[in-house]
């Protein structure tokens, strides 16, 4: 499993870390690509600092173990750097994306993060506030993903996110266009040093 | 494989895909953690009339199993699932299952028994009713969930024994994975209609089901169940080879990975054996011999087939996601080491099963015994299981 990658997703309870896992994991299913997402079971109260996680690999993934060294990492709550070390584990040419309105350099001074890990920040609350009409990160950070990565085909991530939404949102329409513009924007204005 | 069957879904999901290409004609079940999903989901497919299923919300785990009960006594194909003291509370209404051998396939999703309490994966829960007289298949992933659960239908009414399909707690029944499905035609011709020999609604064939059987005919009854159990085995084989030669996924007893020529043998159940597979094959990039047996059929336990498989074993350690409390060891591997026992023993141990059922034992039995065992000692060939007093 030479191509293995390991993600972790950053949430607190009710912010979508566990949903942002598993629609990644389909859209990269539907790439040809081998997939697992699961989420950690602990104190899933709203609002209590969660966490999720991604394998995925061009070959079959027989591993059935807890993932403790992601090379990428999705923070979906700035708040959570406070009491969580979200970099733990991180191999040196990691990749971490974090929600925040701030540059990627002053989260790398802010958390002391290491030179060979690769920054990216995007303000997902504030572009979920303005598509969505709430606070919600995680569809918008799976474009900044997809965009810091480049582990899949945008439209065609897209495409196949925007089908599982149409299937969640039946009857709500407004709902899944507000979803697609999101991803879109934070697609266009993820920042990287 | 056409994409539309190539899905990322979660054990549970898996399970509860499998059930609705079933079509089962009743599911009596109770929601528990974590397999309350699979009743979730068959729920919904039963209320989006994807199915014809009956569906009987019940109160508890002992009323879904006695539901299921009546309902394959009554003639029809019967599912279920649960999980851990889900699991304990059926356990009355297994051993009955079992004994009226009704072909009923439930899913277990493996979680620790209370207390302390607990929603995590262990075995316990079907360790502990692992003598009840139902075939016990463990799967790894989602995937051999699906396969299972599949499978498992068309063994059960073929050896008129119900089977207990396993996933490992939140470690697959939650986790999402690739998996591939069969179309819902196939699955329908691959486990057929289910024409039941004996059942209450044939009003042709009028019987009894759950008479009192005391001294005179217990014993008897259950030699047959036993029997039965026994005769599963090439069922199984039959069933996992059939299923092979439609999606190129076989099915055998147990699995071997990298054993030809291993000298260190893993044995474990479960998600386990994947990340054991990882392991090993790290292992044998530095030239090291390791291998890995991945028993899937519980019960039956293949007790001559794994004692095979480990001959050219130097040291093997069994993995057990459960403990007897002071046994010997654990389930799993006191099983291993009885199967080895008789392939390299100095002294034959033979075992008796007897007074069934209040079955009496008498002195002329115990002689028997005696005599066995100095013809035994002599070093004639004696059966290793016997059943004394059983009228044959």
């Amino acid at each position: 499993m030479k191509d293995l990658v390991e993600i972790r997703w950053h949430g607190r309870g009710g912010q979508g870390a566990k949903t942002a896992a598993l629609l990644f994991a389909d859209a990269a299913l539907a790439s040809g690509k081998y997939i697992q997402a699961f989420p950690e079971y602990g104190p899933e109260r709203m609002g209590a600092p969660v966490a999720s996680f991604n394998r995925i690999s061009s070959e079959p993934i027989l591993l059935h173990s807890g993932v403790s060294n992601p090379s990428v990492v999705i923070v979906l709550d700035p708040t959570l750097t406070e009491s969580i070390d979200v970099t733990e584990g991180m191999p040196d040419n990691g990749v971490i994306i974090i929600n925040t309105g701030k540059c990627p350099d002053a989260i790398r001074k802010e958390l002391d993060i290491p030179g060979g890990i690769k920054v990216f920040t995007v303000d997902a609350s504030g572009i979920s506030k303005e598509t969505i009409g709430r606070e919600i990160p995680n569809t918008p950070m799976l474009g900044a993903f997809v965009k810091a990565t480049g582990m899949l085909d945008f439209k065609e991530m897209l495409e196949d996110t925007k089908k599982k939404l149409e299937k969640k949102f039946k009857n709500k329409p407004e709902v899944v266009a507000g979803n697609i513009k999101a991803i879109e924007r934070a697609y266009n204005e993820v920042r990287s040093q | 494989m056409a994409k539309s069957n190539i899905l990322a879904r979660t054990g549970n999901e898996a399970m509860a895909e499998a059930m609705r290409q079933v079509n089962p004609d009743v599911v009596a079940a109770y929601p528990i953690t974590p397999a309350t999903e699979i009743v979730q989901i068959f729920a919904s497919f039963v209320a989006d009339g994807l199915v014809d299923t009956e569906f009987v919300p019940v109160e508890s785990e002992h009323s879904a199993m006695s539901a299921c009960i009546g309902a394959a006594s009554a003639g029809g194909r019967v599912m279920t699932g649960t999980s851990s003291q889900g699991l304990a509370l059926m356990a009355e209404m297994l051993y009955i299952a079992a004994g009226l051998r009704l072909p009923i396939v439930l899913s277990d999703v493996n979680r620790a028994l209370s207390s302390p309490i607990n929603i995590h994966c262990d075995h316990s829960d079907t360790m502990m009713v692992r003598d009840s007289g139902w075939i016990q298949i463990f799967s790894e992933n989602a995937q051999e969930a699906y396969d299972n659960m599949v499978q498992a239908v068309k063994i059960a009414e073929a050896v008129k024994l119900p089977v207990v399909v396993t996933t490992d707690g939140f470690i697959i029944s939650h986790g999402m994975e690739r998996i591939e499905i069969l179309d819902d035609a196939e699955v329908k011709k691959f486990i057929g209609d289910y024409k039941p020999e004996h059942y209450l609604l044939n009003f042709e064939k009028p019987i009894t089901v759950g008479a009192l059987d005391l001294t005179d005919y217990y014993f008897e009854h259950k030699r047959q169940e036993i029997e039965a159990m026994k005769a599963s085995t090439p069922v199984i084989i039959a069933v996992g080879s059939e299923f092979g030669k439609k999606t190129g996924r076989s099915y055998g007893l147990f699995e071997k990975y990298k054993m030809e020529d291993a000298e260190a043998v893993m044995i474990a159940m479960g998600s386990t054996a994947g990340t054991a597979k990882v392991k090993i094959d790290e292992l044998r990039a530095k030239g090291l011999k390791a291998g890995l047996l991945k028993p899937r059929v519980f019960r039956p336990f293949p007790k001559e087939e794994i004692a095979d498989a480990l001959k050219g074993a130097k040291a093997v350690a069994v993995m057990d996601r459960s403990d007897s409390m002071n046994a010997q060891e654990g389930p799993l591997c006191l099983e291993v080491k009885a199967a080895l026992y008789d392939k390299a023993a100095n002294k034959p141990v033979l075992n008796y099963v007897y007074g069934l059922g209040g079955r009496e034992i008498k002195p002329e039995d115990i002689g028997t015994v005696f005599d066995d065992l100095f013809e035994a000692s002599k070093g004639k060939e004696k059966p290793g299981v016997s059943y004394l007093g059983v009228r044959e």
